[in-house]
């Protein structure tokens, strides 16, 4: 590409908010940040930062430089309603250009809930820079005092005189560039048109009538196809390859290799595919991988790096006087992402230089990623994002295009690389396997004195980081220290008032696969086993689960989302499995509660599921959520997201789990891996709570978090039986029925 | 060995020359024909993301050799409708914000429009049976379910 970001700048526009790292940092301390959270751990961003997040052309058009990309979750329409909203300009005058290294700020990955709460917040702030700019600049021109000026449409008026002038006459062919003001006065929101409604999705036309374009359909002059051949064992070495049967393909081009790294290159998709299955490779037998039946076993001998104490109350050791004493352990499985689009990326090298067009979620990662495996700049390497099929997570994207570039340096022309659906099931990175155990003491009343919960997680050491997969199969360097899963043990600790609580992380020196992110990493985990064993508390009490909760709650605007719950879900005080029936399919109604992290978004759900006691299948008919995220940018967006949270994670906790040998991943497609289908997929009503006042938290993970308890205290409340381990697969369920 | 595959796309007369007849016809169509509506999704005909119609019946075409259209007419997303003209089905999707990343949506669409051609008011159970061998990811199952039956004039609850 030869467009630089001056020369785009200069062509779109010429108002141009910029900001120095020092003023995000000093509003980022008004803002609640979520701690440790999502945020990349490490790596400064590469200097010279790009520093524009608006420009305002001459045109009066608003570009909006956003490094959150949109994953399907609608963000870019969100983003674009607040930019639209804080400038008070129509909502189509405003383009949203994401996730390119070269034109938009690094703003961190774009996971944990994370784009509108920051992204979306600093985009607003840009935005009301911007307009008090404006303003300055229409008082002077029309000799009227700020305090007389009204904004429509980007047109600034003198009230009752009729005189104004519209931004694009202001911005005029100059080129000005300010700075954005941390303190710059925000629109109120009782004035709000565009923020705060159901605005329709930019992309939903194109992507029904088959016009929009993903990465899996970019095409460069000139570019040619590649696949890759996977080793037969996760860390097997290539011993050799025979490609003599690939060389008769019509329009086969050349092998590839480099140290394990084995592709091969044609002229065309089909090609390259019957090519991939042409040639002979022979791989060391490599069986270092645990045995799937045990692998809690396993998980518990592996050594620990440290503990860390997340939450300390009173003191769980000392003497307590217990009426009653539980423990309970919970397992939750591997699972992968299944992005229904197999990853796909397109690379470029060219002059030294390097582009790649992906779907990554972190093109800023990807670059620093990038620059490190090939000993380059980061300036060197340009990631352009394109949306590609949703990855809820770091997926295969990034490794398909650090395949792209190590193919693209030997053919030297443009390669697109598609991953084969085994491709995607065996090698994305995965969510790794989470263990818990709890033990908690109840007083006469029912009611907790103690509560202690140890989880078990991968650590971050290098050996596990997120590395790019192609790097390591051709032995070149990979880890970059912000590469690893961030803040999975948040959501751990618990937001009911315990005298006696201790909270413990186990950090992990191993995990059996390159450890991802996956929606709503660890705090799904975590709030399934907290939200399970606060139900075990009340049933082992006698004690409505609702109510249970609401005792243990001070949080007014936690209690104000239970009673809006109970209100939607017409809940109906239910103690000791008041649901249960004797036929051979019983019914029953679970809940489960999470403020996210302890400082963000508030949701609470109830599940009503149906459980065939002889086949141990179990059906999840509806969910009900209530929802409070602070202020709403677009409620159907929202809406959209919460049911995908349901839908999705009844899926995860009904039906998936990774297989593995001791070699390599077995689950390499849909019939082994399967997901939820249509028949199955529950019905959801939802109460979404708007402030607009508050701060916009995320909407695109807490839900998920709930799922899990709430499916199985539900089935709890069907049956008696307690389901620990994720997923709740019939046999499960039949040998939880039997114990 | 090389051929020459001659059929209708979309309404039009199309002759396609193809080195392998026996590659899949989405590979033709998204990579010869210029079309991106059929998407790649398993090429083991079990997403349903390459979903085109053939002689009107909904079929995957990642597992359809190029040789079997021969003479037959396939239709795929593009030529129900446009952004600017889309069809009442494809409305509907808009209507309902049927859509998350929107990868599997093709073949949502073009499954139910076969459904539909054949069916006009199915019920929620047929049509959650119509998709079943349709997979979502996002998790937007409800949504289309309800476009399909604002398309269907059933109501959309």
């Amino acid at each position: 590409m030869t467009i630089s970001r001056r020369g785009f700048l200069q062509k779109s526009g010429s108002l141009v908010v910029t900001f120095s790292l020092a003023s995000l940092a000093s509003r980022a301390q008004t803002t609640p940040a979520p701690p440790s959270a999502a945020q990349p751990s490490v790596g400064a961003p590469p200097p010279p930062p790009v520093d524009g997040f608006i420009a305002i052309g001459a045109d009066g058009k608003v570009t909006v430089f956003s490094g959150k990309v949109d994953l399907g979750t609608g963000v870019r329409t969100a983003i674009a309603q607040i930019a639209a909203e804080e400038l008070t300009v129509p909502f189509t005058s405003v383009e949203v250009i994401q996730g390119d290294t070269l034109l938009t700020p690094d703003q961190g990955v774009t996971f944990g809930s994370l784009s509108i709460q920051n992204g979306g917040t600093q985009i607003r702030l840009a935005a009301a820079t911007a307009r008090e700019a404006l303003l300055g600049k229409a008082a002077e021109k029309l000799g009227v005092p700020r305090t007389e000026l009204t904004i429509h449409d980007g047109r600034i008026e003198a009230k009752g005189s009729g005189k104004g002038v519209t931004y694009a006459e202001l911005v005029g062919g100059k080129k000005l560039e300010i700075k954005l003001d941390p303190k710059a006065p925000l629109k109120d929101t009782e004035s709000y048109s565009i923020v705060g409604k159901p605005v329709p999705r930019l992309d939903i036309p194109g992507k029904v009538t088959g016009r929009f374009m993903y990465m899996q359909d970019f095409k460069r002059e000139g570019m040619v196809h590649a696949r890759v051949i996977r080793p037969a064992g996760v860390k097997a070495s290539l011993e050799s390859f025979d490609d003599a049967a690939a060389k008769k393909i019509p329009g086969f081009l050349t092998t590839v290799r480099r140290g394990n790294f084995l592709a091969v290159v044609a002229k065309n998709e089909w090609a390259a595919i019957k090519a991939s299955r042409a040639v002979k490779a022979k791989w060391s037998d490599w069986a270092g991988l645990p045995d799937g039946s045990k692998i809690w076993e396993w998980l518990r001998q592996v050594k620990v790096n440290k503990d860390e104490v997340l939450q300390k109350a009173g003191d769980v050791a000392g003497p307590i006087k217990a009426a009653k004493k539980l423990t309970a352990t919970y397992d939750f499985a591997i699972h992968t992402h299944g992005s229904i689009g197999p990853s796909c990326a397109v690379a470029e090298a060219k002059d030294g230089k390097i582009t790649v067009w992906t779907a990554s979620q972190a093109t800023h990662l990807l670059q620093r990623q990038l620059a490190l495996m090939l000993g380059l700049k980061d300036a060197e390497v340009r990631c352009i994002y394109i949306d590609g099929s949703g990855c809820y997570g770091r997926n295969g994207h990034e490794d398909a295009a650090a395949d792209a570039v190590l193919i693209a340096l030997e053919v030297k022309k443009p390669v697109r690389v598609q991953w084969s659906r085994a491709d995607e099931h065996g090698w994305d990175p995965k969510g790794p396997p989470t263990l818990h155990d709890f033990r908690a003491s109840l007083d006469e009343g029912g009611m907790p004195v103690s509560w202690e919960s140890e989880v078990f997680l991968p650590d971050r050491p290098a050996k596990i980081s997120c590395a790019l997969v192609g790097a390591q199969l051709s032995g070149l360097p990979t880890d970059v220290p912000s590469g690893h899963p961030g803040g999975v043990q948040q959501s751990l600790a618990i937001a009911y008032s315990v005298p006696n609580v201790k909270v413990t992380a186990h950090w992990l020196d191993e995990t059996p696969f390159r450890a991802s992110w996956i929606r709503t990493p660890g705090r799904m985990q975590n709030t399934y086993a907290n939200e399970s064993f606060i139900d075990e508390c009340a049933a082992a009490a006698g004690i409505d689960p609702l109510d249970y909760r609401r005792r243990l709650l001070k949080d007014p605007r936690g209690l104000e989302l239970l009673d809006r719950l109970a209100k939607l879900a017409n809940w109906t005080p239910r103690a000791k499995g008041s649901a249960r029936g004797g036929g051979e399919v019983v019914t029953g109604r679970g809940m489960s509660y999470v403020k996210y992290e302890l400082v963000r978004t508030y949701v609470g759900v109830v599940a009503d599921v149906e459980v065939n006691r002889k086949t141990g299948a179990v059906k999840v008919k509806k969910f009900y959520i209530a929802h409070d995220c602070g202020q709403i940018i677009n409620p159907d967006g929202v809406r959209n997201q919460l049911e995908g949270n349901v839908v999705q994670t009844t899926s995860r906790v009904l039906f998936e789990q990774l297989t593995f040998d001791r070699s390599k991943v077995t689950s390499l497609d849909w019939a082994t891996y399967p997901i939820l289908t249509f028949p199955d997929a529950p019905a959801v009503a939802i109460d979404l709570i708007d402030r607009p006042k508050e701060v916009p938290w995320g909407a695109g993970e807490p839900t998920a978090a709930v799922v899990p308890a709430a499916i199985a205290n539900a089935i709890y409340d069907a049956t008696g039986a307690r389901l620990r381990s994720v997923p709740f697969t019939p046999n499960k369920v039949l040998a939880a029925l039997k114990g | 060995m090389p051929t020459t595959i001659a059929f209708r796309l979309n309404g039009k007369a199309t002759r396609l020359r193809v080195d392998d007849p026996q590659m899949p016809l989405l590979y033709a169509l998204r990579n010869d024909l210029g079309l991106q509506g059929p998407r790649f999704g398993c090429g083991l005909g079990q997403c349903g993301a390459c979903t085109v119609h053939v002689d009107g019946e909904a079929v995957r075409s990642c597992v359809t050799p190029v040789a079997a259209i021969k003479g037959r007419k396939v239709v795929t997303l593009e030529g129900l409708g446009t952004p600017e003209h889309p069809d009442p089905l494809q409305q509907a999707f808009i209507d309902e914000q049927a859509v998350q990343c929107g990868y599997c949506i093709n073949g949502m669409i073009m499954q139910a429009k076969a459904m539909l051609n054949a069916n006009p008011h199915p019920t929620e159970d047929q049509i959650r049976q119509e998709l079943a061998q349709n997979l979502c990811r996002c998790g937007t199952h409800v949504r289309i379910v309800r476009a399909i039956q604002r398309a269907s004039g059933g109501d959309a609850k």
